[in-house]
């Protein structure tokens, strides 16, 4: 006798299960059961940067980007609780020619699809961001309506809404096996018990390939470490906007609660997903910070983690079924933006797992791209 | 002789500030226990607490305490959250000027 039984079991407690998780049950979908081996947000989503951006270089992220915006300025208002939502807009940094065309390209692309970006000047730039010093910078970019969102209260929000709706969440409940009769999915396996069901979702975020590899799914996948650190909050205003810049390999912002979150990227993609803290790192970002914000020098650090990045050969997600296990759905691989895409996402996977189509196109983003060579090169990803 | 005498029973509990760096009481813990934001992370996640300037130093047990009263749980399932460096907050300046490279350096990322 199986433990419990289900519609459909979302794997994974972070953002994207626990988007998906509301959707489906938004749809219709009477038994959702979500599995969290350890507490709901522990994952990537409770260690992110949160910053939300429509100001990409292909029109599909583009599009998902303004998508997540209208669903994210509604939110609070869909989910009965406030999601920290912070409109600071993102401004995007240049040293380079090369980088300062492409990202030129980019808005014009941007405009073409009803984003309100555009090239501001320096002196607009320190407008928008008083305490900012970047005189060896090229070029700036802009969009008002980017920004970020508390990635905890998003979460406990989706949550929340899926409880109301009738979700039930196991945390501190781990996902050992699944097991597939006839090409379907039968069971999922825990270390709880057993629970029966015809669909799961793979929404394990840093583990994604882990779960995926329990019904012999072997991805392309890894997961790297990204170390990030926040300040003490002082006065608001020192950086309103998330500061962003692909060759200097940095994001900084300040929060609505004074506090100045920042990180960058590891230098050449280590694969390495030890998630110990790194004195390194602080030193580094500890230069960045006041580099950029000279005035922050007295500023004073208090806590520095680290996270995963679940990366894909083209670092942009996974969503779509897989082809030889019937129910087994996968919406993974975000590498460094599965946050802000869990509005959409979320939605999209929902629709996918009821009606078996969606609002919009997402057959790009199957693994089969990987061996078919249709990889999606994306000039603005981090 | 005794001085100012409090009676300590009239203290209105709920309206104690629990987290002083993050203004949380002890009425939005116990809301948030009942609701079950169980573990010390969860709570932190949520409200903050344990986020402030001296890193939950403040905070922490009294926390911890109330979810252990309120669950009936240990303090071992509870799990005291996770501590992070720097121990004691310290100024971007001091490591910056102890850090000798320029951070423009070097550092382009891959892709
Ligand atoms: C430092 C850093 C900065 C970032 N900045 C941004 C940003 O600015 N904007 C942005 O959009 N994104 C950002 N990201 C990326 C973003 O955090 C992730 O893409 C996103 O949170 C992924 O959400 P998720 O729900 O898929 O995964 P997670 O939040 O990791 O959730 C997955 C959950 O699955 C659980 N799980 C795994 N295996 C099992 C199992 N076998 N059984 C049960 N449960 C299991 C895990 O415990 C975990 O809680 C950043 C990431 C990092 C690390
Ligand atoms: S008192 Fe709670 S973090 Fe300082």
């Amino acid at each position: 006798m199986a433990w419990k039984n289900a519609d459909v079991v979302v794997i994974g407690g972070g953002v994207q299960g626990c988007a998906s998780a509301y959707n489906l049950a938004k749809l219709g979908v009477k038994k959702v059961i979500l599995i969290e081996k350890n507490s709901i947000c522990s994952g990537s989503t409770g260690r992110c940067g949160a910053g939300i951006r429509a100001q990409w270089g292909t029109e599909m992220n583009c599009r998902f980007g303004l998508a997540c915006l209208d669903i994210f300025e509604n939110l609070e208002e869909e989910l009965g609780m406030s999601v920290g939502l912070n409109q600071g807009g993102y401004l995007m940094v240049a040293y380079k020619e090369s980088e300062f065309d492409q990202l030129k390209a980019n808005i014009k692309l941007q405009n073409s699809l009803g984003i309100r970006s555009g090239v501001v000047t320096r002196e607009e730039a320190y407008t928008i961001c008083p305490g900012l010093s970047a005189d060896d910078a090229l070029g700036f970019t802009f969009h008002q309506r980017d920004g970020h969102a508390d990635p905890f209260l998003t979460t406990f929000a989706y949550m929340e809404a899926a409880k109301r709706l009738g979700v039930e969440f196991l945390k501190f409940t781990e996902v050992t096996a699944i097991k597939v009769e006839k090409g379907r999915v039968k069971t999922v396996v825990t270390d709880k018990g057993e629970i029966d069901t015809a669909v799961v979702l793979n929404t394990a975020g840093g583990f994604f390939q882990d779960v995926a590899a329990m019904v012999d799914l072997e991805l392309p996948i890894h997961s790297e470490n990204h170390d990030i650190m926040v300040t003490e909050p002082v006065e608001p205003g020192v950086c309103p906007p998330m500061l962003m810049s692909f060759s200097g390999n940095y994001y900084l912002q300040q929060r609505p609660d004074g506090t100045i979150v920042g990180g960058c990227s590891p230098i050449g993609h280590p694969m390495d997903s030890d998630l110990r803290s790194r004195f390194a790192f602080l030193e580094h970002m500890s230069s960045v910070f006041t580099k950029l914000l000279p005035r922050a020098k007295d500023i004073r650090i208090v806590r520095q983690w680290a996270g995963l990045y679940n990366m894909s050969p083209d670092c942009q997600p996974i969503l779509g079924e897989a082809e030889h296990v019937k129910g087994f759905f996968l919406s993974g691989a975000y590498s460094g933006h599965g946050f802000m895409f869990a509005p959409i996402t979320g939605k999209l996977m929902a629709q996918l797992i009821t009606r078996g189509n969606t609002d919009m196109p997402i057959h790009m983003l199957h693994y089969r791209r990987f061996a078919e060579g249709k990889l999606i090169i994306e000039p603005a990803v981090v | 002789m005794a001085g100012i005498c409090i009676d300590k029973t009239k203290l209105d509990d709920d309206d104690v500030v629990v987290c002083r760096c993050k203004e949380v009481t002890l009425k939005e813990i116990r809301e948030w226990i009942d609701r079950g934001y169980d573990t010390f992370d969860e709570l932190k996640r949520l409200t903050g607490v344990g986020m402030g300037a001296c890193q939950g130093r403040g905070c922490r047990d009294i926390i911890m305490k109330e979810i252990a009263r309120r669950t009936g749980k240990s303090f071992d399932e509870i799990g005291t959250g996770t501590f992070r460096p720097p121990v004691k907050p310290v100024k971007l300046g001091t490591l910056t000027a102890a850090n000798k490279e320029d951070p423009w350096e070097g550092k382009v990322v891959s892709h």
